[in-house]
């Protein structure tokens, strides 16, 4: 007798993109083990930016079937299908895209061969696209795991940098740390509520009162913990500042974007979606963390001297300013998440673009001082560095400003005035130091530095390009983006 | 004789406890691994403890998902320390000290 093995439908749109980017990433492997040469740096650039334009065309496909059949479980319920992951997968896609031109431009300048760069970008975007899409704590698990064992690696991918492989070691300790407290949180809930299904723990917790609810309690704080350290949210953003500094600079955009993008994702669905009915208990917890996050990431930014460790803690900062619309927990909390990443992303990896083309051979000229009169000298890079600085300062003109205003109001319609008033004080102390950089840029250049006009290579260009222009755009115009962010949310599973 | 759940649910948090404890206080990178291998074995056991008490076989099916990524995160962890080594000849990381947090 022959049993029959019953198929599980699944309902492939809804995964296709994981599909594209795990393919492109297996492909490279195969083709740099079967081709008889060395597979040139273009060629993994090349289908790093197909698979990413890809996506985005499934992006487009999956947003009409929302349109039409609205939103879809998949695999037992464990990967969705809404709005919110569909916009979120496109973010990431663009910034996919543009962090492997930043990469590809880094690699030739650096004499670093080989396709294992861009095979391990790949592998960890499916991870971070993954964890926009998971429904089930152990799929956002495997995400996150997918996403950071590809990013331990690419820390460390230039061997000949001794603080490389250093920044990686602690990224990797500090990282499996994080996982294993997420994972043990994970555990308590599964103990708590009899799943781990995030769909299922909102509705065991919807209909059920639990008279002890401390295993939930435990759970819900440990798996905070654990996003709380992949987010950088102080106090568990100690290997922030090493990790970017240590990192070569295409590497700490690539992990300033994607990786954010992804732990919000999930973080997002786990407290809206999942603890949703619980809200009062998360938020005085998640109100500690944005106030030290703010505040904390402003003020240790002020002191610093090196453009990279600068940016880490302004990108603590950020997170912050994003974890308010977590703190929210509402429809418009969540929008303005979605509309601070997408327009933060773009931004920080054409920053850290000018960062790769300003470090020079060896990636290591990141003083503040190596910036002095660079608006003098090349005013066009100068002044896109401008543009982008004063976004993340949160300028009017910029994407920043409505991000910050989005959040902020978002926290206010939650009741959340003191918390608002908080983070807008941070961002006075960060207008410090973005101001300060913007001033040395324009200052008049001393003598040495006048012949150090550096290359700007085509790729980084356009990235550069591409990410002045979608942060002056959506600036003057947010109205579009705005408007998909509260649709998007609108299809958010309930 | 029959042993209570909750022996092993706190078993477990005292192994979790033990490597977290490891972790935070070790200074060697070898040690301070071994120590989150033991965390994620203590939430194999908090799975599976859950997962008989609710006659439930999600949780046992997770403690699969969770030995492949821990197997996973030793080939890559392994790997990083072997390089620091080369460098370094020592695995402690009070002498990582091109970085300074």
């Amino acid at each position: 007798m022959i049993a029959t093995l019953a198929m599980p439908s699944i309902h492939y749109l809804v995964i296709v993109p994981v599909l594209i980017f795990f393919g492109a990433s297996l492909f490279l492997l195969i083709a740099s083990a079967m081709w008889r040469r060395a597979v040139p740096t273009s060629f993994t650039t090349v289908v790093t930016v197909l698979a990413a334009a890809a996506t985005l065309v499934v992006t487009y496909f999956q947003w009409r079937d929302l349109d039409h059949h609205g939103v879809t479980t998949t695999v037992a319920h464990a990967v969705v299908l809404d709005g919110f992951s569909v916009v979120a997968t496109a973010i990431i896609a663009v910034a996919v895209a543009l962090a492997a031109l930043v990469a590809h431009d880094w690699a030739r300048r650096e004499g670093v061969r080989g396709p294992e760069y861009q095979i391990l970008a790949l592998a960890s975007t499916a991870g971070a696209i993954l964890m926009t899409q998971a429904n089930d704590l152990i799929v956002i698990f495997l995400g996150l795991e997918i996403l950071s064992l590809g990013l331990y690696v690419l820390v460390a991918i230039d061997r000949r940098k001794v603080e490389s492989a250093e920044a990686s070691l602690k990224y990797f300790i500090l990282g499996g740390f994080a996982s294993a407290i997420f994972i043990y949180g994970a555990a308590l809930l599964y103990g708590a509520t009899g799943s781990t299904n995030i769909s299922t723990i909102s509705y065991f917790l919807g209909s059920n009162v639990l008279l002890r609810p401390g295993l939930l309690v435990a759970g819900g704080a440990l798996v905070l913990v654990g996003f709380a350290f992949k987010i950088a949210a102080v106090p568990f953003h100690m290997w922030s500042p090493d990790v970017y500094e240590g990192a070569p600079t295409p590497v700490t955009g690539f992990m300033a974007s994607i990786v954010k993008v992804g732990a919000f994702a999930a973080l997002m669905r786990v407290v809206i979606s999942g603890l949703g009915t619980q809200l009062a208990t998360w938020r005085p917890i998640l109100w500690g963390l944005v106030v030290l996050t703010t505040v904390v990431g402003a003020t240790l930014a002020v002191p610093q001297r090196n453009a990279k460790r600068l940016l880490a803690y302004s990108s603590i900062n950020h997170a912050g300013f994003i974890l308010i619309g977590v703190w929210a927990g509402t429809a418009r909390g969540a929008a303005a998440t979605l509309f601070y990443l997408a327009t933060y992303a773009p931004t920080v990896v054409a920053t850290f673009a000018i960062l790769t083309v300003m470090g020079g051979l060896g990636d290591e000229r990141h003083s503040l001082e190596s910036y002095r009169g660079l608006a003098r000298r090349q005013p066009w890079l100068g002044a896109s560095l401008a543009v982008l600085l004063l976004s993340q300062l949160g300028a009017p003109l910029t994407t920043g400003f409505y991000a910050k205003y989005a959040v902020l109001a978002a926290a206010i319609d939650a009741n959340g005035v003191a918390l608002a008033l908080i983070a807008l004080l941070s961002a006075a102390i960060a207008a410090s130091f973005y101001l300060r950089w913007t001033v040395v840029l324009y200052a008049e250049s001393d003598d040495e530095f006048e012949a150090t006009r550096v290359v700007v290579p085509r790729a980084s260009a356009v990235v550069i390009g591409v990410g002045v222009v979608l942060t002056l755009l959506f600036g003057v115009w947010p109205g579009p983006l705005a408007t998909l962010a509260q649709h998007a949310t609108l299809y958010f599973i309930p | 004789m029959s042993v209570p759940a909750s022996w092993y649910l706190v078993l477990a948090a005292v192994l979790f406890g033990i490597g977290a404890f490891g972790v935070l206080t070790r200074r060697s990178a070898l040690i301070m691994f071994m120590c989150i291998e033991l965390m994620l074995n203590a939430v194999n056991l908090t799975f599976v403890t859950f997962a008989r008490t609710m006659s439930d076989i999600g949780g046992q099916t997770t403690v699969f998902f969770i030995m492949v990524v821990a197997a996973a995160e030793v080939t890559v962890g392994l790997g990083i320390v072997v390089a620091v080594f080369r460098r370094r000849a020592s695995t402690s990381v009070d002498e990582l000290s091109e970085l300074q947090g």
